[in-house]
């Protein structure tokens, strides 16, 4: 009995992972209603740490541990798995989902843990006088939304007065942060702005794309996530909507998305603030220390596709901030601490891209102890079905802060006054 | 052997009608109290609270709810997912407008307030029965969310519609927000379980849960014999409702701190409460809990041995989880349609007679 016992004991020691040094979970999702998405972008986030291990050794010299945590994009098991993993000495968290970022937000501020969120989650976490550990540079929905309101001035020579624009809507905290912006910019620019929203998981779309056909709005925007972007798009195709007058939100243009609607999908836009494609310099090391390697997270079919890039970007700016970090700290073996310092001082610059093998992958951050949004800027990319890729179209655009500020000012005051949170930074 | 009845003897119809009347099951019964209240919170971390014991105790007290209206009254509801964000959203709109009440009263006062709700989409349960009431209940469960969705009173005007809750204390301790501690928070949720389900257990009990019963088993029969169909429906859907609105309280204000109606209360959770109160047992305030456990220690466990211990990759674990929680939510019900309230009973059975079976 006493044998037995002590096998089990030694059993359960040796299945326990090596602790390493640096822990950066992947709360990711494979499975539900999601998973399309959430695959390729799990994919890139592990490959790259995956290439910093057998490259470099790791960042400063410190391998990388990314253990993996199912969430099924459901808030309660990302809650259970930010419990189950945070004990391991997590330093940064990466949920990719709006609703986990709002559980995870007062928790991460309590655990002095950094939360990440690269393009999604609480946009007025931009304010790093109220948000502590939360950082969401590049970019921020309401960038997002404004982004696209200016491409489309750009194609009417500055002047959309009465013209209708419709939002697509994912029913959900996600799909309804742009709403505000875009009716501030409504007022701004003088366009009509039409509200359709989408339940989840959004497979049943015909009524709300009945209404579009009925109103004809002159351009329609979507906020949508998982199997809803695929719906839409094949029922915009249906009723013979203008891909062109079609733009998606960085979240709502992936290969997934518009491949099953065939060449009909052609010509369709979307913003994203990163570069795509397989083209970058960090490939060939990509193949060479991961994919030949037979180290290659998922089944391999997703490197250089939009959301696995997306995955990269936010490995990519992460472990920059770990970098930073060390640098700051004087140590290799950074605490949750420490990174979050990491994080406020990143200055990630056109340089540094070009040095990781990822020239004009994206826009340069320098980070600040107010400054939690970064530069607010995206591009525009437009899809081309016969060639099966995506198309530059557009330079880097900026959103219009002029509109963005106060409203991020008021979300954090209503944030803070709410949590009893004294403004840093004075 | 285990359960001796030679030597227990009664001597009084209070002692014969206890709830326990076998002496080993009332010490067994007041162990797991010494244990739940006694050791567990000096042993709790945040991984067993947040994980393991605050949603199995909230999901407890939703399961007693639905029990009451299922299992003691016989009226079939899909709506318990609406029903808990009623609560959710009632806890909401008191903690944020009157931040000086304690919490506990605006928990209680949210499930009051769910009880009236109950009490109003209950109403046509008087004209139709089972599958009908079942689609009607339904309609509750859709029109809840879409209204809470809708209307942006309900979450304050915030811009992304999720509601979040604010740190409240208790005796200078907090029970909601991020700096509440583990123990708190499994406290709080356990002392209302405890409160709620020794109410529940006394309700069905007693004149009120014999007039459920009898419309349960005969709605004609009972009427003949005077029990008021109206008062009695009505009472159940209120008290069910009650217990319903608690659990969505405490689920958005002690165990998440934000949610979003469409993903947290969602007919995903009627049905889960549903299942629970199904393999738990119908009519039986331990298969409550025994249902709760099931389907939330279950998948958590069941990804601990197989992502934890064995280091399958995680998708592979979550399909698997699937197959094997539904397998076994199948043979449990081929083997004991009754649910593991039943299975629990027949062990008690076979053990006051072991080794001399009949």
């Amino acid at each position: 009995m006493k044998k037995t016992l002590t096998a089990i004991a030694l059993a359960l020691a040796v299945a326990t992972p090596a602790m390493a040094e640096l822990n950066v979970p992947n709360l990711s999702y494979r499975t539900g209603a999601y998973a399309a998405n959430g695959i390729p972008y799990a994919d890139g986030f592990n490959d790259y740490f995956t290439l910093l291990n057998e490259r470099d050794g790791g960042i400063g010299g410190e391998k990388v541990a990314v253990p993996e945590c199912e969430t099924a994009y459901n808030t309660e098991k990302g809650v259970e798995c930010y419990e189950a993993t945070k004990g391991d000495g997590a330093l940064v968290y990466n949920p990719l989902s709006t609703g986990i970022t709002y559980q995870l937000i007062p928790k991460v501020t309590a655990d002095g843990i950094t939360l990440y969120t690269p393009g999604y989650g609480r946009t007025s976490a931009a304010n790093g006088k109220v948000f502590a550990n939360v950082f969401n540079y590049p970019a921020n929905y309401w960038d997002g939304a404004s982004i696209i309101i200016k491409d489309i001035l750009s194609q009417n020579g500055d002047n959309i007065q009465g013209k209708k624009i419709a939002l697509v809507y994912h029913n959900s905290a996600y799909g309804k942060e742009p709403i505000r912006t875009l009716q501030e910019l409504a007022k701004k620019h003088g366009f009509e702005f039409v509200e359709v929203p989408v339940d989840h998981p959004g497979q049943e779309q015909k009524s709300q794309w009945l209404q579009i056909r009925r109103d004809k709005p002159d351009y329609v925007i979507m906020y949508g996530w998982g199997v809803m972007n695929a719906v839409a798009i094949q029922e915009a195709v249906n009723i013979k909507y203008p891909m062109d007058h079609f733009y998606g939100i960085w979240w709502s243009g992936s290969e997934n998305d518009v491949l099953p609607a065939g060449d009909g999908a052609n010509g369709y836009k979307m913003i994203s603030f990163h570069g795509t494609g397989g083209d970058y310099p960090v490939y060939a090391d990509l193949k060479q220390y991961v994919y030949d390697a037979g180290k290659a997270a998922g089944d391999g079919s997703n490197p250089g596709n939009v959301l696995y890039s997306r995955g990269m970007y936010a490995a990519m700016t992460i472990s920059e901030a770990i970098r930073k970090a060390q640098e700051l700290a004087g140590t290799s073996a950074v605490n949750p601490a420490q990174v979050r310092d990491g994080f406020e001082a990143l200055n990630l610059t056109e340089e540094r891209l070009t040095e990781l093998g990822l020239p004009g992958f994206a826009q340069p951050i320098s980070a600040s102890c107010a400054d939690h949004g970064g530069p607010g800027t995206a591009m525009i990319f437009q899809w081309d079905a016969a060639a099966k890729k995506w198309n530059q179209a557009s330079d880097w655009i900026a959103a219009d802060t002029d509109v963005i500020d106060p409203l991020v000012a008021e979300d954090s005051a209503a944030f803070a006054s709410e949590n009893n949170i004294a403004e840093r930074c004075n | 052997m285990f359960y001796r009845e030679a030597g227990d003897f009664k001597t009084s119809y209070v002692d014969d009608s206890q709830t326990f009347p076998i002496k080993f099951d009332r010490w067994r019964y007041y162990a797991v109290l010494a244990v739940a209240f006694g050791v567990v919170p000096f042993l709790i971390n945040d991984y067993w609270a947040n994980a393991v014991f605050v949603p199995f105790l909230i999901y407890s007290i939703a399961a007693i709810g639905l029990n009451i209206l299922v299992g003691y009254c016989g009226q079939v509801s899909l709506g318990t997912g609406g029903f808990m964000a009623v609560g959710a959203y009632a806890c909401y709109k008191l903690m944020t407008a009157f931040p000086e009440v304690s919490i506990l009263i605006h928990v209680l006062l949210a499930g009051g307030i769910t009880a009236g709700v109950g009490v109003l989409f209950g109403l046509p349960s008087l004209r139709i029965k089972g599958f009908y009431l079942a689609v009607a209940t339904l309609a509750a469960q859709f029109f809840l969310v879409w209204l809470f969705n809708k209307v942006p009173w309900f979450y304050n005007y915030s811009a992304s519609g999720q509601i979040s809750a604010p740190e409240r204390t208790i005796l200078g301790h907090a029970v909601t927000g991020a700096q509440t501690t583990a123990q708190a928070k499994y406290l709080f949720c356990l002392v209302i379980l405890f409160g709620l389900a020794w109410l529940a257990r006394n309700l069905t009990r007693g004149t009120v849960g014999r007039k459920w019963m009898a419309i349960r088993d005969m709605d004609i029969a009972a009427e003949i014999i005077g029990v008021n169909p109206l008062t009695t429906k009505l009472s159940a859907f209120a008290i069910s409702s009650f217990y319903i609105g608690i659990a969505g309280a405490l689920f958005f204000s002690v165990y998440l701190g934000a949610v979003e109606v469409g993903e947290a209360f969602g007919i995903q959770k009627s049905f889960l409460i549903l299942f629970m109160v199904i393999i738990g047992g119908l009519g039986s305030i331990f298969g409550s809990f025994a249902g709760a456990a099931f389907l939330v220690l279950l998948p958590v466990l069941l990804k601990n041995i197989l992502v934890g211990q064995l280091g399958w990759a995680t998708d592979l674990a979550a399909h698997i989880e699937l197959m094997i929680v539904g397998a076994l939510i199948v043979i449990f019900l081929i083997a004991e349609p009754h649910g593991m309230a039943q299975l629990w009973r027949l062990a008690k059975e076979k053990l006051r007679l072991w080794p001399f079976p009949h």
